[in-house]
């Protein structure tokens, strides 16, 4: 196996940078991908299905504001459906890419740097999709802007103390970070696809993206202050994000809701599915466009790790989510776990746990970790399990509460498959796009890893 | 293109009001030349464009659509009725825009009625109350009453006379009519019928009295599907005469129903509810509760308020009758076995005995005739006649057997003698017995005139259709089930141009273009007692009964033995019961009554086979199963429901639903039972095979699980641990103490509302239900929203069983908003559309809600509806004038709830303010409170200690709903109480030794 012959002798592990790299190929490669190179056949089949999804979505959004929300199959008891799982789910999934950006920065992670830009990217995709979803779900979305505040004629300001307008914040902060940690990472790459393009528009294009930048000691300096505060700012947001995101559940007096793990439970949870992404999307990037030398088996082993760590945290959350039912002596809280475990819902449940408890005891086995087939696999029942995981937090906690005669069932209509589907494609939609226009990998920060980049530092102190 | 000028009305308007007389006119013809006035109508009517543009006639035509446009624009719409009908709580000078009056009138269902009071706002009936001073209603309502008012604007409702369906004039009927008539003259009328539903009223008897002396050889029948046969029958056999027999239940410590579903059907029902539930609370150390056995074969919702319930098939409860006729000493009864255990005889018949004279023991309306006898054999036994039975001379005018009186007509039309035949409501081709083949017979007339209120299956074989005019529409008179007399006065004028029964039969008399006006009150002038008949008139409309015509109690001996004993029948036995809702299929349009969960299967939009869950355990049934109903070689396909507590070996099925001309709401709703229905099987019948036909049929219900899962909802205890441990309830519900906040207390100043609900008097009829409905602007949103789970009822009956399944009992638990003191909604709404008043009432902001929802999510009551589509009807014009003004009519995209019926309060609070007083309790009821018939609803301030609900909170029984919560819901209710008996040995049904006892889902 080629992927074997890569394992460093010393440590046991693979290099986090193919051997053989000069500065001169790694700007080659990654640029080539955008401007010189033909696009792979795997690109234009994402792309015209990502497409087609993405009309979907439109299409579902259409009906939606035509006929409202009464096409999705909530009701009550379950007002609540696919709209905000999916909502939780792609918020997490973003998670991952600001850890790896931020947190793996602070920390000084240097294998990160092959793998940040575009997990930044599947962020922001991710939480654009994310986005969508509360402001859908409205009964009257037009008037989804009263939930920020604003001086306005009505003398009304939102309500605090709801957990939803703490989302707006959360969210648009998030968003707003990502956005700017990842364009301000891109400055030092955008100058170098300038520079390289050999089209008038693309000079054009990158010129003006690029904003200036000459690679002068005097930008590199700012922008390396600047990186490093926006990673300052960007830590925080990964932890709480999905811990108001968690509020919105645990404000609530609903039992299954009403928890003090959440927010920790939610965060792993995140990071978790977020790394699933990663896998998910780098493992076929790197087999169609040959960069399995920049992205290394070390990534892909780290991110099955960090899988497999979070993984557990979130595992351990069932158990004690499950122990407290017991624990609490409440007799709706035991309900619903007795609900959940054995209810119409039990299916959807045991998938979860297995999905998210089970098949990634695999990754223990490093020959597990080393197969990119079973780990790309892997990644998608993550990622499943994840989602049901929400789906299972919101559906059997809504579906039977606290007054028998109440209770309901959900059943998704074709409308929440298609929303649902159709954000998948918007996020692919705006991935392979990224892919084709800005360089997926940092050119600058891979450059670094080089071992004359490392020389020259060491001689130099 | 042409560049139109858009019509501007709103100058045409003003240019027309400021022309007088001959001037409007002038305005309107110069109006219909404008050339703006030309395009809009040929936008409008782009067929006529062509037809405008030829020569001759379009002047002409231009100005008579001229004007009627602009007129039918232009005009305002109130439809008064042209004679003088009186307000009954407040005559104002003139009519106050805004401020609603009030009109005493009566609504009939089978000639029996219950008086009434409607809301009229600007010469719009909106809303029906009840009537204080009838002694059917005493204020209350029951279901019908309350949705009629969806009938009075039913868009579907029969609007033009039609002649083989096309639009004729009245002239021209009239014209028919009389031509008809004048063959007839010869012949003295042989070949003149006239059928009609069951007739009380005094004037329409008078009516027909008369024609029949003009026309002696003619023939009068009345058909009721849903008639009091057995009684008639019974009282025949057993007093020798026709006998009405009422109920004085106020009297009665011991009840014992034969398969009689008092409390909720029936003209009575609503007085009986009252009565009964009156001799059932429980107040301080007042601890004497009635007891009620209930033998029946269907679970009904009287059958679940018992404190003892025997499920016996339809012929065992003949035979249980006969056996407890003997034991309570009726003479000559024969003994008589059967599956039920010994106590149901010793036990009850020595709990009779005790109460001899404060007893009762009522028959099944649709028991049998034996059933009937045994009973009033009984209550003579028992000394209750005339103490808790009344017999009374009958309401009818003219008291019939209605199978006979069908079968008759059937042979009348078969042997060709009929010439015309005029039906005057009713719609037998759809409600007739099936072995009578009345639709085949009818063909046979010669000339047929149906008056309806829809062009229904009977209208649709008749030569003329004669739109008939709502009760709210028309003068009339009918009568109580006591006898007592209401003038029914109209609050609208006919809104289709329809003709009142009275002005149907008129034209059959010499005097026959005469108003209904004029025919009853003609007929009260030489009635009337008074020596000032002006002032009579006056009162009796004003109070909306006439005085002293309740009937006299009559002394009636039993004359005949006990009946035969027939023996048990085998088989599957089935039974029909007319739909507690739609009755016998005349209210099968309204959305209301259709969408309304029924009392104990909660299902909605449909009816279905009942089933024990023995039985369909032993057949391999399943609810929604659809299968083959097979009975006397007749077949329906219909969906099988389980219903626990419905006797095993035994099917219930409910007619009214099927039909195929109702109209757009009731069409295709359920299956028709009619079909099984025959003249020698009414009510009951044995040998019914069920055939599986491996398909399903997916039914919709409000309540899917009626089991409460060992938690403390409804709680219900018996009275004997009342009078060791009254604060039982208490016990159970666990409040937490006040001090688990760290907020301080708010302060309520002024008033803080509060409502308090006795469980033990809710008798789960679901008048509170349609009550909010119609107060509230409350949206129909169909079966399949329904089955969804996005009904928007804001009150809802929940029923849960316990006990096992094939014999339980039931509780009964209305749930409106709680209006938390410290309400989980308000918390989580982001933008504030949910907010605490200060007068503790917890606000829906419709304008502000965004509706996220969230609040729903975290209503542990789940009171919230959700406006998930446009549910709201804001198309149909005839439904305009039925909403409430003083309530918003709800949009998409918002969540709804009970308010209280804040409406209601401002309204009492301005006028107290006027007044310069403040709001007296009782003052404001909310509609649910209002339509209660046995008061277990009661609203007021909490603040005034002295008020009626703050005394119910004060009760030891009071407990609030999931109390631990510490919601502090400002609804709270009153654990329900029940009597058994000792003696019966039974394990109570108590929720006492919590948790333990045995429960289904």
């Amino acid at each position: 196996m080629p992927e074997q012959q890569l394992l460093d002798a010393e440590k046991g592990q693979a290099p986090v940078i193919g051997p053989g790299h000069t500065f001169a190929t790694v700007t080659d490669k990654i640029s080539s991908v955008v401007l010189t190179q033909r696009q792979p056949l795997m690109w234009f089949a994402t792309l015209s299905t990502a497409f087609l999804l993405t009309m979907l979505l439109l299409l579902a959004v259409t009906v939606l504001f035509a006929k409202g929300t009464g096409i999705w199959g909530i009701n009550m008891p379950v007002a609540w459906g696919f709209a905000i799982t999916n909502f939780v789910w792609w918020i997490g999934i973003g998670h991952a890419g600001t850890l790896i950006s931020a947190i793996l920065l602070l920390l000084n992670q240097p294998w990160r740097n092959s793998i940040n830009r575009f997990a930044e990217a599947m962020t922001i995709f991710a939480v654009a999709c994310a986005g969508l979803f509360p402001i859908l779900h409205l009964g009257r979305p037009w008037l989804f802007y009263w939930l920020i505040p604003y001086p306005n004629t009505m003398g009304v300001q939102p309500q605090f103390r709801s957990p939803l307008v703490w989302d707006v914040f959360a969210v648009t902060t998030y968003a707003t970070v990502s956005v700017l940690f990842w364009f301000v990472g891109l400055l030092p790459d955008l100058a170098t696809l300038r520079d390289r393009s050999q089209t008038r528009l693309g000079q054009m294009f990158y010129g003006m993206l690029a904003m200036g930048w000459r690679g002068s000691a005097r930008h590199w300096r700012q922008h390396e202050v600047a990186s490093l505060l926006l990673a300052g700012l960007a830590t925080p947001l990964v932890l709480s994000v999905h811990t108001v995101v968690s509020f919105d559940f645990t404000i609530a007096i609903l039992p299954g809701w009403h928890s003090t793990i959440f927010p920790p439970y939610f965060v792993a949870g995140a990071i978790y599915s977020g790394f699933a992404m990663v896998l998910v999307l780098a493992i076929p990037l790197r087999a169609a466009y040959g960069l399995g030398d920049l992205i290394t088996m070390r990534h892909l082993d780290n991110s099955a790790k960090v899988m497999l760590g979070t993984g557990l945290i979130v595992a351990y959350s069932y158990l004690m989510e499950a122990f407290m039912a017991w624990y609490s002596g409440v007799g709706v809280e035991k309900f619903l776990m007795l609900n959940r475990m054995t209810g119409p819902y039990a299916e959807q449940f045991w998938m979860l746990v297995s999905c998210n408890i089970v098949i990634i005891q695999l990754l223990w086995f490093r020959k597990v970790r080393q197969n990119t087939l079973a780990l790309f696999g892997i990644s998608i029942v993550v990622l499943i399990g994840m989602w049901l995981e929400r789906y299972v937090i919101i559906v059997t906690s809504l579906h039977r509460d606290f007054l028998p005669s109440s209770w309901g069932m959900f059943h998704p209509t074709r409308w929440d498959w298609a929303t649902y589907t159709g954000t998948i494609g918007l996020f692919l939609l705006l991935f392979f796009l990224f892919v084709r226009l800005l360089p997926m990998i940092s050119i600058f920060e891979v450059r670094t890893l080089l071992p004359e980049a490392r020389v020259k530092e060491e001689t130099r102190a | 293109m042409k560049n139109y000028e858009y019509l501007d009305l709103a100058a045409v308007r003003a240019r027309l009001a400021s022309a007088r007389g001959r001037e409007y006119w002038r305005s309107l013809e110069e109006l219909a030349e404008t050339e703006g006035f030309t395009d809009f109508l040929e936008r409008e009517f782009p067929r006529q464009a062509s037809v405008l543009e030829e020569g001759p006639g379009r002047r002409q035509f231009l100005k008579l659509m001229g004007a009627s446009l602009a007129l039918a624009g232009l005009t305002a719409c109130t439809r008064q009725p042209a004679e003088e009908i009186l307000p009954y709580v407040r005559q104002p000078e003139e009519l106050v825009p805004g401020k609603p009056l009030f009109f005493a009138t009566a609504m009939p269902v089978s000639g029996v009625a219950t008086g009434l009071l409607v809301e009229s706002h600007e010469g719009r009936p909106t809303k029906v109350e009840g009537n204080p001073q009838h002694p059917a209603s005493l204020g209350a309502t029951g279901v019908e009453a309350q949705a009629s008012i969806l009938t009075l604007y039913d868009p579907d409702r029969s609007q033009t006379l039609s002649y083989l369906g096309e639009i004729r004039s009245w002239a021209a009927f009239l014209g028919a009519i009389r031509q008809a008539l004048d063959a007839q003259r010869g012949k003295q009328g042989a070949g003149l019928r006239i059928l009609t539903e069951t007739v009380t009223s005094p004037t329409l008897a008078d009516q027909i009295q008369s024609i029949l002396k003009l026309y002696p050889a003619a023939r009068w029948y009345q058909w009721e599907p849903a008639g009091s046969r057995a009684a008639r029958t019974a009282s025949l056999q057993a007093f020798g005469q026709p006998v009405n027999t009422y109920y004085r239940l106020d009297n009665a410590a011991v009840i014992v129903s034969l398969d009689a579903d008092f409390l909720t059907c029936g003209p009575a029902a609503t007085r009986y509810a009252h009565d009964f539930a009156a001799r059932r609370r429980v107040r301080g150390n007042q601890t004497a509760m009635n007891r009620l056995y209930v033998v029946e074969s269907a679970m009904t919702a009287t059958g679940g308020k018992a404190d003892h319930r025997l499920p016996l098939r339809p012929s065992e409860i003949e035979r249980y009758a006969a056996a407890l006729a003997q034991a309570v000493g009726t003479p000559g009864a024969g003994p008589a076995q059967g599956g039920w255990p010994d106590q149901w005889i010793g036990a009850v018949a020595r709990d009779l005995q005790r109460n001899r004279g404060n007893c009762a023991v009522i028959p099944g309306e649709h028991a049998s005739p034996a059933v009937h006898v045994l009973a009033q054999q009984m209550n003579q036994a028992l000394g209750n006649a005339g103490r808790t039975v009344i017999h009374t001379d009958p309401l009818e005018a003219r008291p019939a057997d209605e199978i006979e009186e069908l079968r008759g007509l059937v042979n009348d039309l078969n042997s060709g003698v009929v010439d015309l035949l005029v039906m005057v409501g009713g719609n037998p081709v759809f409600t007739a017995p099936a072995d009578l083949k009345f639709k085949e017979a009818l063909g046979k007339a010669r000339t047929r005139v149906h008056l309806s209120l829809y062009d229904d299956e009977t209208s649709a074989l008749c030569h003329w259709h004669v739109p008939e005019t709502h009760y709210l529409e028309a003068w009339s008179d009918t009568r109580a089930f006591d006898g007592t007399v209401s003038i029914m006065q109209p609050l609208i004028a006919p809104l289709y141009r329809g003709r009142s029964a009275h002005e149907l039969l008129t034209t059959l008399t010499e005097q026959f273009e005469r108003s209904g006006y004029d025919i009853v009150r003609d007929y009260w002038r030489r009635r009337s007692p008074a020596a000032d008949f002006e002032a009579w008139w006056r009162r009796a409309l004003h109070d909306g009964v006439v005085p002293n015509t309740a009937l006299p109690p009559k002394t009636v001996a039993v004359k005949s033995g006990p009946p035969a004993s027939r023996p048990a029948r085998s088989g599957i036995e089935i039974a029909f019961r007319p739909d507690p809702y739609l009755y016998d299929g005349r209210f099968a349009n309204n959305g209301w009554l259709q969408e309304l969960p029924r009392p104990m299967s909660k299902l909605s939009w449909d009816n279905a086979v009942h089933v024990a869950p023995a039985t369909a355990e032993k057949l391999g049934l399943q609810s929604e199963d659809l299968v083959e109903l097979r009975f006397q070689g007749r077949t329906v396909t219909a969906p099988v429901w389980i219903s626990p507590g419905q006797a095993p070996d035994s099917v219930t099925v409910h007619y009214g639903f099927g039909r195929t001309r109702a109209g757009k709401v009731g069409n295709g709703a359920g299956f028709n039972a009619y079909a099984l229905r025959s003249s020698s099987a009414m009510w009951n019948g044995a040998g019914v095979e069920i055939r599986k036909t491996g398909r399903k049929y997916r039914l919709a219900t409000t309540q899917n699980h009626h089991s409460m899962q060992g938690r403390h909802l409804a709680i219900s205890g018996e009275a004997g641990e009342y009078r060791k441990n009254p604060r039982f309830a208490r016990d159970l519900a666990k409040e937490p103490p006040p001090s688990l906040t760290l907020y301080p207390e708010w302060k309520y100043e002024g008033a803080a509302w509060g409502m308090a609900i006795d469980l033990t008097a809710c008798v789960n009829c679901n008048a509170c239900v349609v009550a909010c409905q119609s107060e509230n602007n409350i949206p129909v949103v169909g079966k399949e929203q329904v089955g969804r789970g996005r009904e928007m009822h804001w009150l809802r009956v929940d029923t849960y069983f316990k006990g096992s399944p094939d014999d339980p009992s039931a509780v009964y638990q209305p749930v409106p908003c709680m209006h938390c003191e410290t309400a989980p909604c308000e918390l989580v709404c982001p933008v504030q559309a949910t907010a605490h008043s200060s007068e503790g009432l917890n606000d829906m902001v419709y304008n502000r809600c965004v509706g996220t929802r969230y609040c729903s999510n975290n209503c542990p009551y789940k009171v919230r509806r959700f406006n998930f589509f446009r549910f709201a009807d804001w198309d149909t014009p005839s439904l305009q004038p039925m909403y409430n003004p003083d309530v918003t009519v709800r949009s998409r995209g918002v969540m709804e709830k009970c308010t209280y019926c804040v409406q209601r309060i401002r309204e009492a609070q301005i006028t107290a303010k006027r007044e310069d007083r403040g709001v007296r309790d009782g003052e404001i009821q909310t509609a649910c409170q209002q339509a209660c018939p046995t008061q277990a609803i009661v609203f007021g301030d909490i603040n005034d200690k002295n008020s009626r609900v703050a005394r119910l909170k004060g009760e030891p029984l009071n407990y609030s709903m999931l109390a631990e919560l510490n919601t502090r819901p400002r609804t709270t209710y009153l654990a329900e109480l029940r009597n058994p008996n000792p003696e019966m040995g039974e394990p109570g049904q108590g929720d006492i030794p919590a948790g333990l006892r045995r429960e289904r889902t």
